[in-house]
């Protein structure tokens, strides 16, 4: 007898679990400052706080003696943090380096510190193990941060698992449906897509030939080209970095000026940045900006299209917290795939072999 | 790698002894409930002496990656309470009570350099430490000193892993460690993480102190099982509750104190965290300060002990000249 090799697919938990041994955003370079403040990642509570150098600093928000959250306290000297209960100083190491009403310091006295990053404009946390925090595994978001790109972004607080998120950026085909006064449009689901997946990201690129420009697009286009009319090509080209960051080179050129061959001279191109720090089994931090890499100086056009991302990002907020609901609501039902769902599924796949790597893949019942 | 002290008990069952020196025995474990050991994790163990079950503490010198395994290296120390020669007597098949790992002694992965130094069986917590600062691509430096070549615990495995990396002192060839030279080469970024006897760490954290070194900088862990003088059985009054017991030599006051019906108040019962502290009315002999909760000024004064792990003794110089004659008597209120 053969005994046959059976493949496991990827699985439709319908709660996925989150890879601790990543770098997750935990928060934006300018929340983080000398006054403490609370974030919890990956169920860890944290306290973050700047040193007087200015270095970011993610403590485990509970002092080691009662577990009273650091966060509430206040930071003092070069680095330290005081608890606000009785008073325990703490350096940006986590060492205990002052103990109320004894002339010693218990040994044992530190509360974890975790390695932390700052880039991009994001403050990254590392919760895993500290061994293995190599910054040159933070995803590639170069573009938040160089100047050839402009543009800003906000924070959703999204009452869901963070794989949810993950599912709505890998398949943008939601747009005609969900965002369709702004970039929905029929060709979204009447196009084909292509998806790759190599190493530790998943690609999923669509083009759209010859199309009328959505709202959205038709008033970018008019930022660039004023007055502009007529038919476009558009791209999305979505490409996803292990666990939890999801790039989409977004854009739209004058139809048939040879954008899908790489010259975007004639159209508009921006960068969706979104990652997303799973903040407990059923809510995450979703962290998103808009790039774009014309109009530079337009202060203007940064704030009009902060407001418009926000808009239609509100559309999924309202739908992955009734979709989070329902899923709660209906315990016995499960997940369908279907084929627009390859890139998410990718994603689910290159996710739960990393949480097997770690041991910590829940199986699915 | 945080603190953690969750006790998880399990079965620990015996797969491999090895003598490792003539007094260390290596002994790996399998674990009931399996947890990798990060660097400087120990393990609590129930073992049983003259038929009564006390608890002692060892630090993991390595685990496999899946953490099903953990080993501990046991010493035989000639002043024995008794635990060392009972683990030592475990043979493969073995099973005992042990905690899963437990974190008092976390290194902290960020340092800009390191020293690791380790007296004699106190290279059992660094081993850990050691490799994973290697694999790290670390700046590190492992100190180890001991008596004899021969009675230094995997000095050949060391030497082969860490290089140059690697400085040994070893007494009887007279290179013993010399503490100022070696404080003289730490500057103010440096980690020292230690273990050994307390007479090696209260040289070094005076060492620390006088060159104005960052407190929290100097790391260390002690089971509270090293004191200055070997344990002698001696008397502890407290006459507030008419009590009078006998401390024996391989047993804490507070446990002689429990022993004798005094309802004792305690936490770590390694002389950190000063909750077993008791006040002393009388002494005849000397105070042996085994705790790390007293500052030194504290300890010269003699007004209080942490019973769970200090100890009185005939002589303050630790010689007992007078066998016939002296136990030392400790008066106390609780």
């Amino acid at each position: 007898m053969t005994a046959m090799m059976q493949s496991v697919s990827s699985t439709t938990n319908k709660v996925l679990g989150y890879p601790l041994n990543a770098w997750y955003v935990a928060a934006w370079d300018h929340e983080v400052t000398r006054k403490p403040m609370s974030r919890r990642i990956a169920d860890r509570p944290l306290a973050l706080y700047r040193t007087e150098d200015g270095k970011a600093v993610a403590l485990a928000d509970a002092c080691w003696h009662r577990l009273a959250p650091l966060s509430m306290g206040k930071t003092l000297g070069k680095d330290e943090i005081q608890c606000p209960y009785h008073g325990i100083v703490y350096n940006s190491a986590g060492r205990c380096v002052s103990m109320p009403a004894q002339e010693t310091i218990n040994p044992s006295a530190t509360v974890p510190s975790f390695p932390v990053v700052e880039r991009y404009r994001y403050v990254w946390v590392w919760l895993g193990d500290a061994t293995q925090a190599d910054p040159t595994l933070i995803p590639d978001m170069h573009q938040m941060s160089s100047e050839e790109w402009a543009g800003d972004g906000e924070t959703i607080f999204a009452p869901c698992n963070y794989q949810l998120v993950l599912d709505n950026l890998m398949d943008l085909t939601h747009e005609e449906f969900v965002h369709s006064s702004s970039i929905g449009q029929d060709e979204l689901s009447e196009s084909d897509f292509k998806v790759t997946q190599d190493g530790n990201t998943v690609t999923v690129s669509r083009w759209m030939l010859d199309i009328d420009a959505p709202p959205f697009w038709l008033k970018n286009m008019r930022d660039k080209f004023p007055g502009f009319e007529g038919k476009v090509d558009r791209w999305q080209i979505i490409t996803f970095q292990s666990p939890s960051t999801i790039n989409i080179d977004v854009g739209v050129a004058k139809a048939g000026t040879g954008a899908p061959e790489g010259d975007r001279s004639q159209g508009v191109n921006g960068f969706v940045m979104n990652t997303i720090s799973p903040e407990s089994a059923k809510t995450c931090h979703y962290f998103w900006a808009f790039m774009r890499n014309y109009r530079l100086d337009s202060q203007l056009i940064t704030t009009q299209l902060r407001k418009g991302v926000h808009g239609v990002f509100g559309e999924d907020e309202a739908m992955l917290k009734a979709q989070q609901e329902a899923i709660d609501a209906n315990p016995d039902y499960e997940f369908y795939n279907l084929n627009i769902d390859a890139g998410g599924m990718w994603v689910r796949r290159l996710i739960e072999r990393q949480l097997t790597a770690e041991g910590r893949l829940i199986p699915t019942v | 790698m945080a603190a953690s002290n969750i006790e998880v008990w399990q079965t620990g069952t015996v797969v491999e002894t090895e003598a490792v020196t003539a007094e260390t025995r290596r002994l790996v474990l399998s674990q009931s409930q399996p947890k990798k050991a990060e660097p400087g994790s120990h393990i609590d163990v129930m073992v049983t002496i003259n038929g009564e079950r006390q608890r002692r503490s060892y630090s993991v010198v390595d685990s496999s990656e899946d953490g099903l395994r953990v080993a501990i290296s046991v010493f035989r120390a000639p002043q024995s309470r008794g635990g060392s020669v009972f683990m030592q007597g475990l043979n493969v098949g073995d099973q005992l009570e042990i905690t899963q790992p437990l974190q008092n002694f976390p290194l902290r992965v960020g340092a800009p350099r390191y020293v690791l130094l380790a007296g004699g069986i106190g290279i059992t917590a660094m081993l850990n430490m050691a490799r994973v600062l290697r694999n790290i691509k670390a700046d590190y430096t492992l100190v180890y000193a001991g008596r004899s070549r021969a009675a230094m615990a995997y000095l050949p495995q060391l030497e082969a892993l860490h290089g140059d990396a690697l400085h040994v002192h070893v007494d009887d060839e007279g290179t013993a460690l010399k503490v100022d030279a070696l404080l003289a080469g730490v500057d103010a970024d440096t980690e020292l993480y230690m273990c050994g006897p307390i007479r090696l760490m209260d040289a070094v954290k005076r060492g620390w102190d006088a060159r104005g070194l960052s407190v929290p900088n100097l790391r260390y862990e002690t089971f509270g099982n090293s004191g200055w003088f070997d344990p002698e059985e001696f008397v502890v009054r407290v006459p507030r509750l008419g009590v009078e017991t006998t401390v024996g030599s391989g047993e804490s006051m507070l446990e002689a104190l429990e022993g004798a019906g005094v309802d004792m108040m305690f936490d770590c019962r390694k002389g950190e965290c000063g909750l077993c502290e008791v006040r002393l009315l009388g002494l005849e002999g000397a105070v042996d300060h085994r705790d790390v909760f007293y500052s030194e000024r504290q300890q010269h004064a003699a007004a209080k002990m942490c019973c769970c792990v200090s100890r009185a003794v005939s002589s303050g110089t630790g010689a007992r000249k007078d066998p016939a004659g002296g136990r030392a008597v400790v008066t106390i209120d609780v």
